[in-house]
């Protein structure tokens, strides 16, 4: 079995010196829950681990108007989750985050961490995609903000060079009379990877129009993707139903799914049309109608096979 | 090469020699001797490895042992007292909602922490709670009407 030392920085800059100093010999965790599981296949084999969960001032979570989200990098998906903000201002990302695996793993994976795995299928990502997330990426020379759209570059693969560490998440604050949701569909539901994932974020504006439109897909393309041609399908327009159908028709289409263990290409394809139009009409709806209870967003979230 | 690693394990300060490597689970399996958490995939899939880490649910397969110093954790072995079984040990034994046995651990661990926040729960609410958890042998429904009568009696005796 492969073996491993532990390092556990007590700052970002001994993180930096630490990742600097052990270079592509080291691996950097958080939650450590994808972590353990690729160490233990083999796929990711360190010799050093540099454990990032006792750096102080990283797991932080603040809202305000005028900044928008803030998530550190030691937040978990469960704080995420439980948080009454992120439940009403940013609902597709709570949905996000409560699709997400299960209780027992959201309590250690963390938003960023889930960001920098990079998994096609990652839940909270095509959420975090939509509400237009930028991220702050620390490196030894200082730090730089990349948009996440630039941060995914292929299956497992991030815009960070080595040594960099993603300290932090923001998302502006949705425009007014917004909505959005979040839905996983997967065989068993929690503990399971997605088969396919799809978040919109729908603003209304007062002509009762489409102002502005995000539809973010999962597992269907090398990264979490934007279906840009269909959002701008869909703005502008009255948010009625064939209008919505047309724009999950132009976003299933830009997908370039893969046949995996989990479903057929054309399945996926199929399921993603579905999930745009019914995570679409939602978010249109409750931009005028206000925002779902959240027991009501747990149930939509996980659509299963059966 | 084995470190030394300071836990708090149900109350109680345990120093152990553990590799840097070993998970949560390992270091209590193998290091700390208490083999109520059970090695099911090892992967963060069946949640039979679910203990509390201040008091919170968590799979300890997906936990680095070393990570865990700050943390007050909670196995099988600390919920009974000395009144016995804990409420929802008890429910479980009254209500059948045990089989093999294998899961029951992490299910009532599972069922704890939950039930610590959310003492008033729809029957919908435990089993999104319990999601995390993979039983071969009950169906859940037993496990569920034990979870449901646990909160009852806690509710009962706040």
């Amino acid at each position: 079995m492969a073996r491993f030392d532990y390092l556990e920085p007590q700052s970002l800059d001994e993180a930096l010196g630490m990742l600097e100093k052990h270079g592509a010999n080291s691996r950097l965790v958080a939650g450590s829950t994808d972590f353990l599981v690729r160490w233990r296949t083999g796929v990711w084999r360190p010799e050093i681990v540099v454990c990032m969960q006792h750096v102080p001032g990283l797991d932080g979570l603040h809202f305000n108007d005028d900044d928008g989200l803030s998530i550190g990098a030691m937040t978990t998906v469960q704080d995420i989750e439980q948080n009454s903000i992120v439940r009403s201002r940013y609902p597709a990302l709570a949905a996000g985050a409560t699709a997400f695996a299960g209780v027992q793993v959201r309590n250690l994976a963390t938003v960023v961490g889930n960001v920098c795995n990079a998994s096609p299928a990652g839940d909270t990502l095509p959420a975090l995609l939509a509400y237009d997330a930028q991220c702050r990426i620390v490196g030894s020379n200082g730090e730089r903000w990349l948009p996440l759209t630039e941060v995914f570059v292929g299956p497992g693969q991030t815009a960070l060079a080595a040594g960099e560490i993603m300290t932090e998440i923001r998302l502006p604050t949705p425009p007014p009379n917004s909505g959005g949701l979040y839905i996983k569909h997967s065989p068993r539901g929690a503990m399971d990877i997605s088969a396919v994932g799809a978040a919109s974020v729908v603003s209304i504006g007062s002509d009762g129009n489409c102002a502005s439109v995000r539809i973010a897909l999962g597992a269907v393309a090398p990264t979490p993707m934007r279906a840009f041609g269909a959002e701008g399908r869909l703005v502008g327009q009255p948010p009625t139903d064939d209008n919505v159908a047309e724009s999950a028709r132009l976003a299933a289409q830009a997908s370039r799914p893969i046949a995996d263990v989990r479903s057929g290409a054309e399945y996926r394809r199929e399921i993603a049309q579905v999930l745009a139009e019914r995570t679409l009409r939602h978010a249109a709806d409750t931009a005028v109608g206000g925002v779902a209870d959240f027991d009501d967003i747990r149930r939509l979230a996980v659509q299963t096979t059966w | 090469m084995k470190q030394p690693l300071n836990l708090n394990i149900n109350g109680e300060n345990r120093l152990m020699l553990v590799e840097p490597y070993y998970s949560l689970l390992d270091c209590l399996r193998d290091e700390a001797q208490l083999t109520g958490a059970k090695k099911g995939c090892d992967e963060g899939d069946c949640g039979a490895c679910t203990v509390l880490m201040d008091g919170k649910p968590v799979t300890s397969c997906l936990v680095l042992a070393h990570s865990a110093h700050d943390a007050a954790i909670t196995t099988i072995e600390g919920l009974a007292g000395v009144d016995g079984l804990s409420p929802v040990q008890k429910a479980f034994v009254e209500h059948g909602g045990l089989q093999c046995g294998f899961c029951i651990p992490g299910l009532i661990m599972s069922a704890t922490g939950f039930l610590q926040d959310n003492p008033d729960p729809t029957e919908e609410d435990v089993r999104f709670a319990i999601g995390g958890n993979l039983c071969r042998c009950t169906g859940y429904q037993r496990v569920v009407e034990a979870v449901m009568a646990a909160a009852q009696e806690i509710r009962e005796t706040r």
